[in-house]
C-alpha cells in the first residue's frame, strides 16, 4: 500500500526523523494557514502515489505568498502526469505546503528487504536525490547495503560505517545513526516495504533532515494493522484494482485489444508473451487463481469484457484445483445473456475437460477450441486484427 | 530423484482444514505416506479413517516419525508453522501458504540459517517425485510420468504446462520442485540445481522463472561453475509493464536485474538453452537429452 508523502513525513516525524516544517493543504485557504505555520521562501508538493513530479511542474518554489496561493490555484484540483503515473496521471486533491531548503549536500538513504540475501538492508549512497538505480549500475562503489539481523536490528557500528560511506563529519555520526535506527523501528512496528529518503540532506547549519519521503507498507501485514487504513486514498488507485480486489482476481489493465483470462500468475504472463510473441497487444493481465467459484469467474468475465478496447478474448487454463467444467458454465452464462462481439478463443487442459467442452459445443456460441499454445495465441491476434470480430 | 523418496513420512500442518483435507486426500491417492496431521486443539482426534491429529508438531514427529511436513494454515500464523515444524526436527518443509507477510518470512529464515532444515516456498504448490509415487502439496499427479528430467519453477500453473507437455512427448520426470511465487523462497533455483547436478536419477533440467528479483541470475552463474547436465529456461513476463506486481508477491520489475530480457541474457551466456516460447517446451528438451 502507498501513501502520500506528506504521511511518511509524519510517520518519519514520530520515529525521530528530522523533515521539513510545513504541513498539508486541501485548499487555498489551508495553503494560506500551512503558510503562516512555515516560512518563507516555501516549496509547494502535490500529493500524488508516484514518482517523477518535479519534472512534470508538481514541485512549486514560492517566494512570496501570492506566489504560494496562485501556486495552490494551479496545482489543487488538477490532474498530475510523469513518467510513472500512466497518460491519464492522478488526481491532485492536497499539496505539502513547506519550508525551502538550500542543501549542502543530497544523500540516498533506503530501507527494504533484500531478496538475495533475504534479509533487511540498508542502501545508502552520497549521490542523493538521483535514480538510485542508475547509481547503481554507473558507479557502484558509491552505493552502500548494509545488511540487518531482524533480531539485532541496526547496530552502533553500522551507524559509523554508513557516515563513513556517505563521508559525513564524525559530528554528524549520532544524528545518522539515529535516523537508521528510527527508519528500522518505522520499518518493523508498521511492516513496511519500504523506507526510503531521497534525498536526506546536510544543512547549511549540519542538521540531517529527509527533504522527500517515500513509504510504503507490506499489502499481506496489513491485516495487523487497522490504523493504518485511515492513510490509504483511493483517489490515487486504479477503479479496475479496486473491482478486481473485491473479486478477489489479480487483474492489471494494459495497451492491447485481447483480453486473456487465465489460472495462475506464472501462465497469465507467459499468455501475454504468447500473445506479444504472436504480434499482438494483450489488453491485460488477469489471474483468477486457484479455485475461483463459478460466479467469480463470470464476475472475472464480465471484467475483461468490459474494457471498450477488447476486440478478442484468449481463455487460457490448465485446471488443477480449477474446474474446466465451471469455467465453460461461466463462460456460457456471460456470453449467452447479451449480444457479444468479441470473438472467443478457449484452450483449457486439465479437470473435467471433456465435460467443459460439451457444455461449450451445446451451447451454439461461436467459440473456437484450439489446444496448442502457439496456435491458440495465433488465433486470438488474427481475430482482433479482424474487424467486427469475426473468425 | 530429489529432497524425498519412498519411505518419505509426512505430515499436513493445518490438516482440518478445507484446502487441507481435499489436497491430503489427492496426495494418499496419489501413494504419499501421511503419517499424521496436527491441528491445535484437535490433538487425540483422526482425520478421515485413520489419520491421528496432533496438537503440536513436536509430539506428531515424536508418535510418527515424520520427517517432512506440508503447511496449509493461513497467512498470519504460516511462519510460526514452519519455526514450530523446524524446531521439532523436521527437515523438509513445504509451505503452501501465499501472503504471508515479508518481516515474518525473514524471521523464520533467520531463525533456521545454518539449521540445515529445508523449506520448500512459501507460495508454491509442492513437489512431486513420480517414481516413488510421493506427492506434497497440490499439483495434479496424474499429468506426470517416472522419468529423468527435473523440474524447478517460481510458478504453479506453468510447472504442469511444462510436466503436461512432457508427458505427452514421453519424457517423465524425476521430481518436479514449485519454488513458489514470493520474493523470499525456502528453496531457490540454485538449491534445486545443486540437488538436481548430484541425482543420479536425473539427466536434464527444466527452469522456469519469472520478472522480479535477480535469482535467475544467481543461477546462471551456478550452471556456468557447478552443473554439467543440459537445463532448458523458460522465463515468464517478457511483456509485463514496470513497477507492477503480476500476480505473484515476487513477480514485480523494480529495476533491470528484474527484467525478463535480462534473466534469458545471463541464462543463455551460462549455456542454458533458453525458449522464448512457451508452446517448444518439450521439442527443446527433446534436444538437450539427445546432446548428452
Amino acid at each position: 500500500m502507498k501513501i502520500h508523502e506528506y504521511q511518511a513525513k509524519a510517520l518519519l516525524n514520530q520515529y525521530g526523523i528530522p523533515v521539513p516544517r510545513g504541513g498539508v493543504a486541501a485548499s487555498v485557504e489551508d495553503t494560506g494557514a500551512r503558510l503562516s505555520e512555515t516560512s518563507l521562501p516555501a516549496v509547494l508538493k502535490a500529493q500524488i502515489h508516484a514518482g517523477g513530479r518535479g519534472k512534470a511542474g508538481g514541485i512549486l518554489p514560492a517566494a512570496t505568498r501570492e506566489e504560494a496561493l496562485g501556486g495552490a490555484r494551479r496545482l489543487l484540483g488538477s490532474r498530475l502526469t510523469t513518467r510513472q503515473t500512466g497518460p491519464d496521471g492522478l488526481p491532485v486533491n492536497s499539496i505539502l505546503v513547506e519550508e525551502a531548503m538550500a542543501p549542502e549536500r543530497e544523500l540516498y538513504f533506503a530501507l527494504l528487504i533484500d531478496r538475495s540475501a533475504r534479509l533487511p538492508a540498508i542502501i545508502a549512497s552520497d549521490a542523493g536525490g538521483m535514480d538510485i538505480e542508475e547509481v547503481a549500475a554507473n558507479e557502484p562503489e558509491r552505493v552502500a547495503r548494509l545488511h540487518i539481523d531482524p533480531l539485532a536490528g541496526v547496530l552502533p557500528y553500522q551507524g559509523r560505517t554508513l557516515a563513513r560511506r556517505l563521508k559525513l563529519p564524525a559530528a554528524l555520526v549520532p544524528q545518522l545513526t539515529d535516523i537508521a535506527r528510527g527508519a528500522w523501528r518505522l520499518f518493523v512496528d508498521k511492516d513496511c516495504s519500504l523506507v526510503e529518503m531521497n534525498p536526506l540532506v546536510v544543512t547549511k547549519d549540519a542538521r540531517l533532515v529527509a527533504l522527500d519521503a517515500k513509504v510504503a507498507f507490506d499489502d499481506n501485514a496489513l491485516f495487523r494493522h487497522p490504523e493504518l487504513a485511515e492513510l490509504r486514498d483511493v483517489s490515487q488507485e486504479d477503479p479496475f484494482d479496486a473491482k478486481a480486489a473485491d473479486i478477489g482476481v489479480n487483474y492489471i489493465r494494459l495497451d492491447g485489444d485481447i483480453g486473456c483470462l487465465v489460472n495462475g500468475a506464472g501462465l497469465a504472463m507467459a499468455t501475454m508473451d504468447l500473445v506479444t510473441w504472436a504480434g499482438g497487444q494483450p489488453a491485460n493481465f488477469l489471474d483468477v487463481g486457484g479455485g475461483p467459484s463459478e460466479d467469480k469467474l463470470v464476475a472475472a468475465l464480465e471484467m475483461m469484457l468490459s474494457d471498450p478496447k477488447v476486440r478478442a478474448a484468449w481463455v487460457n487454463v490448465f485446471g488443477g484445483i480449477l474446474r474446466c467444467d465451471l469455467l465453460a458454465t461461466a463462460i456460457v452464462r456471460v456470453l449467452k445473456g447479451r449480444d457479444v462481439r468479441v470473438p472467443f478463443i478457449v484452450r483449457m487442459n486439465g479437470t473435467n475437460v471433456e465435460q467443459a467442452m460439451a457444455t461449450l459445443r451445446q451451447s451454439g456460441l461461436p467459440i473456437v477450441f484450439e489446444p496448442d499454445l502457439k496456435e491458440a495465441a495465433r488465433r486470438a491476434v488474427a481475430a482482433a486484427r479482424t474487424a467486427g470480430g469475426s473468425l | 530423484m530429489i529432497l524425498v523418496n519412498r519411505d518419505t513420512r509426512v505430515l499436513v500442518q493445518g490438516i482440518t482444514g478445507r484446502e487441507a483435507t481435499f489436497h491430503t486426500q489427492r496426495c494418499i491417492e496419489y501413494g504419499t505416506k501421511v503419517v499424521g496431521g496436527v491441528t491445535p486443539g484437535k490433538g487425540g482426534t483422526t482425520w478421515g479413517n485413520d489419520v491421528p491429529v496432533f496438537d503440536t508438531v513436536e509430539e506428531a514427529k515424536r508418535r510418527t516419525g515424520a520427517d517432512a511436513s506440508v503447511i496449509f494454515v493461513p497467512a498470519p500464523f504460516a511462519s510460526d508453522a514452519i519455526m514450530e515444524a523446524a524446531d521439532a526436527g523436521i527437515q523438509t518443509i513445504v509451505c503452501i501458504t501465499e501472503h504471508i507477510p515479508e518481516m515474518d518470512e525473514v524471521r523464520w529464515h533467520q531463525h533456521i540459517r545454518g539449521t540445515g532444515v529445508r523449506v520448500i516456498g512459501p507460495n508454491c504448490p509442492g513437489l512431486i517425485a513420480p517414481a516413488a509415487r510421493c506427492k506434497i502439496g497440490i499439483m495434479p499427479g496424474n499429468i506426470t510420468m517416472p522419468g529423468n528430467v527435473g523440474v524447478a519453477s517460481r510458478s504453479g500453473t506453468l510447472t504442469y504446462e511444462a510436466v503436461n507437455q512432457l508427458t505427452l512427448n514421453g519424457m517423465g520426470q524425476s521430481t518436479c520442485v514449485g519454488l513458489g511465487g514470493d520474493p523470499l523462497p525456502g528453496t531457490t533455483f540454485v538449491d534445486a540445481l545443486r540437488l538436481f547436478q548430484d541425482d543420479a536419477d536425473t539427466a536434464a533440467v527444466v527452469l522456469i522463472g519469472e520478472i522480479g528479483g535477480s535469482s535467475e541470475q544467481e543461477a546462471a552463474e551456478f550452471i556456468r561453475t557447478s552443473v554439467t547436465k543440459p537445463v532448458v529456461a523458460f522465463i515468464a513476463g517478457a511483456s509485463a509493464p514496470e513497477g507492477r506486481r503480476m500476480g505473484h508477491a515476487g513477480a514485480i520489475i523494480t529495476g533491470r536485474a528484474s527484467r525478463a530480457s535480462e534473466k534469458q541474457r545471463a541464462l543463455s551466456e551460462a549455456g542454458v538453452r533458453v525458449i522464448e516460447n512457451l508452446g517448444d517446451l518439450a521439442a527443446e528438451m527433446r534436444r538437450a537429452l539427445a546432446s548428452t
